[in-house]
């Protein structure tokens, strides 16, 4: 169904047709709109689930962990500082392979606080065993929390997902989206059968201690589930789209890059920028293209090595520093490339932090920039009168 | 005995782990588990107790058992009764969070407390051994006054540990909770009341039981009991007893001078030279004396 929806309104609704059993947040911004949504649904009957209120961040990712080991559905939904009080958890989730599906609504991470948008708080815990999927907009958003479930709950994979909405541009922004009704998210989403849970019938222990003996043997079990993970993505992926009858965004979108000798590559709403710069370069017959990675966990390299093999230039814009390092993405698509013989000059962009703007003339302008090779990391959109301030 | 299966191969917390000899945490454990019955499922916080059970590939629980981290035994047992309640079998099966003092009183305080205020039908149990053994006895919130540990050491400018205990039951009781109570490992029928009891009542409920740690306090291994039964007969470990906020029993005592319970421990080895320190871990038991009425003289 067509509706013109915002987009927190829109991930509560269709994490509502998901049919989680346990659900349980903190307030922050600008997560806030999800969660009211949920809370909402389930004050009205329109949904039948246990929503618990939080005295934090902790507890709400530690109340999922203990509902998802009790074998139900559970969602979460945090931003910035949130996420990062949760990160202990996070890795406990993921180590004990428990498919909790969370939306972070992705925010700057403080000092200076600030609530606008960037990548920094997701891609802090990029390490820690959860699967990431990045959307461009709002129905993308829709369709990979429907896709998240399927593929945190597939019994080859077994691990929680991560949904990354960037704060305000998509949660608090408007679109005409497409809604899936509640029989075709029923017949893509099957019942939740857990392979273990806590269950006075059949007792188990969970979360014992790993000694030297078998610890790295659970690391190396979910490196490979990550592997598996690609695949499972994309097959769910395909059934949804076949489902749904339009086509979604799988491991990545490559956008215009079959002839292209210039290729960005990024992630999430900034995309939807680029490939409006891509179009307009395109008329005046430049050869540029763009390469949205969707899911960042796994990383899919054989596909983004596929994609960007054959360009001349490539550059990576991203909402997210390592401070002393390179910025995270650029650094993987640089290895990426690197390990599979491909020597493009590659550069790395820096954007938006905390929310700054990023104008078509940027993206311009680093399209422009790409064909110098510099060894350091540009930050574009920089005022230059309060550095010398 | 009272409180103590039969048969120890129908004990819910099996034998063979490998707590230290006289650990008053695993017989107290042991004791929780074996009156809540097998319809349990326990969140266990990160420390001793976890790490004794369940080192990998073994456990030694036969009902239902997560360990998650330090502090969120209590939220992670807030999400399996919320599971529990989602399926509708919550009259069936008991939730029991548990963990030492340091993942209760200190870095758990929060999880504990939104789980008291939430409501959640909940039995939460403390095992009081006074400082993070686990780690090599570091100071805790409930640490007591003098107490020598390796964070709060004896010295030349030191006495110990400079703060008495947090009130930690007073904290459970201010939540409102329809059940509270301190218990002391000396006393297993008790303890085994004291958890029907608690798991008879709707809601949270929270049980602080002492339990002497014979490497951390630094006294022979065959004493634990002899040690448990002294701090509550001193009057340093009242047993008390509330019912949706009122004090409904104390386990009365002829009050024994505090240096018959301090003189068995090595982390209290400094006081017995220090009249006035001494003198104020008195007023502390004194202060317990008259304020639960402890005294049968």
């Amino acid at each position: 169904m067509k509706k013109f929806v915002e987009g927190s309104h829109a991930i509560a609704e269709i994490v509502s047709k998901c049919r989680p059993c346990v659900i349980s947040a903190y307030p922050i911004t600008p997560q806030t709109h999800i969660v009211e949504g949920l809370a909402k649904l389930i004050a009205d009957g329109e949904l039948e689930a246990e929503f618990i209120n939080v005295e934090s961040e902790h507890s709400a990712a530690s109340v999922v962990l203990g509902a998802s080991a009790t074998g139900v559905r559970t969602y979460t939904a945090t931003s910035s500082q949130g996420l990062l009080l949760m990160a202990e958890v996070l890795f406990n989730i993921a180590g004990m392979r428990l498919p909790v599906v969370l939306t972070c609504a992705n925010r700057a991470v403080s000092a200076p606080i600030n609530i606008w948008n960037d990548h920094q708080d997701s891609m802090t815990v990029r390490d820690s065993g959860w699967i990431q999927l990045y959307a461009e907009n709002i129905q993308e958003a829709i369709d990979l929390h429907v896709i998240a479930y399927r593929v945190a709950e597939d019994k080859r994979i077994s691990l929680p997902v991560l949904v990354a909405i960037d704060g305000y541009v998509l949660t608090h922004a408007f679109e005409v989206v497409d809604m899936p009704e509640q029989e075709l998210v029923n017949q893509f989403l099957p019942e939740f059968d857990p392979i273990v849970k806590l269950d006075p019938e059949n007792p188990v222990s969970m979360g014992l201690l790993g000694t030297p003996d078998l610890y790295m043997e659970t690391r190396y079990a979910i490196a490979k589930t990550m592997e598996t993970a690609l695949t499972v993505i994309q097959e769910a992926t395909e059934s949804y789209s076949k489902l749904v009858g339009r086509p979604v965004s799988g491991l990545v979108e490559a956008y215009r890059i079959d002839d292209a000798e210039k290729i960005l590559v990024g992630l999430g709403s900034v995309v939807g920028s680029i490939k409006d710069v891509v179009d307009e370069l395109r008329e005046k017959g430049e050869k540029v293209g763009a390469l949205k990675i969707v899911s960042y966990r796994p990383f899919p390299k054989e596909v983004i090595f596929e994609a960007l093999k054959n360009a001349k230039y490539i550059g990576v814009v991203e909402k997210a520093v390592s401070l002393g390092a390179d910025s995270p993405l650029f650094t993987e698509i640089a290895a990426t490339l690197y390990k599979r013989g491909a020597k493009p000059v590659i550069n790395s962009f820096t954007v938006g932090l905390g929310g700054r703007d990023i104008s078509p003339a940027q993206i311009r302008q680093i399209f422009e920039e790409m064909e110098k090779d510099e060894a350091e990391t540009r930050f574009i959109g920089l005022n230059t009168e309060l550095l010398e301030a | 005995m009272a409180g103590v299966v039969a048969d120890p191969k129908n004990h819910l917390m099996a034998s063979g782990h490998t707590a230290c000899a006289g650990c008053g945490q695993a017989i107290a454990a042991r004791i929780v588990v074996n009156a809540a019955g097998k319809n349990t499922i326990i969140s266990n916080a990160t420390g001793c107790l976890e790490v004794f059970t369940t080192k990998a590939p073994q456990t030694a629980w036969r009902v239902a058992w997560i360990h998650s981290l330090f502090e969120n035994a209590a939220a992670v047992a807030s999400g399996i009764e919320a599971a529990l309640r989602y399926l509708g079998k919550l009259d069936e099966v008991h939730v029991i969070a548990q963990g030492g003092d340091g993942g209760t009183a200190d870095i758990g305080m929060g999880s504990l407390s939104g789980m008291l205020e939430r409501g959640h039908n909940i039995l939460y149990v403390c095992y009081d051994n006074e400082a993070y053994m686990n780690t090599g006895v570091q100071r805790s919130g409930l640490t007591p006054l003098d107490s020598n540990t390796t964070t709060s050491p004896v010295g030349k400018k030191s006495c110990g540990n400079p703060r008495p205990k947090k009130p930690l039951l007073e904290i459970a009781v201010a939540h409102n909770v329809s059940y509270a109570a301190t218990a002391s490992v000396a006393w297993p029928a008790d303890i085994e009341r004291k958890v029907k009891k608690a798991l008879s009542h709707k809601g949270p409920k929270f049980i602080q039981i002492h339990v002497p740690c014979p490497l951390g306090w630094r006294f022979d291994s065959s004493l634990t009991l002899e040690v448990a039964k002294l701090a509550v007969e001193t009057g340093l470990y009242p047993l008390v007893e509330y019912e949706n906020g009122a004090l409904i029993g104390v386990r009365k005592i002829k009050p024994k001078p505090v240096e018959e319970y301090l003189k068995l421990q090595g982390r209290y080895r400094h006081l017995l030279k220090l009249p006035e320190a001494l003198e104020e871990v008195r007023k502390v038991a004194q202060a317990n004396i008259e304020k639960y009425n402890l005294s049968v003289n």
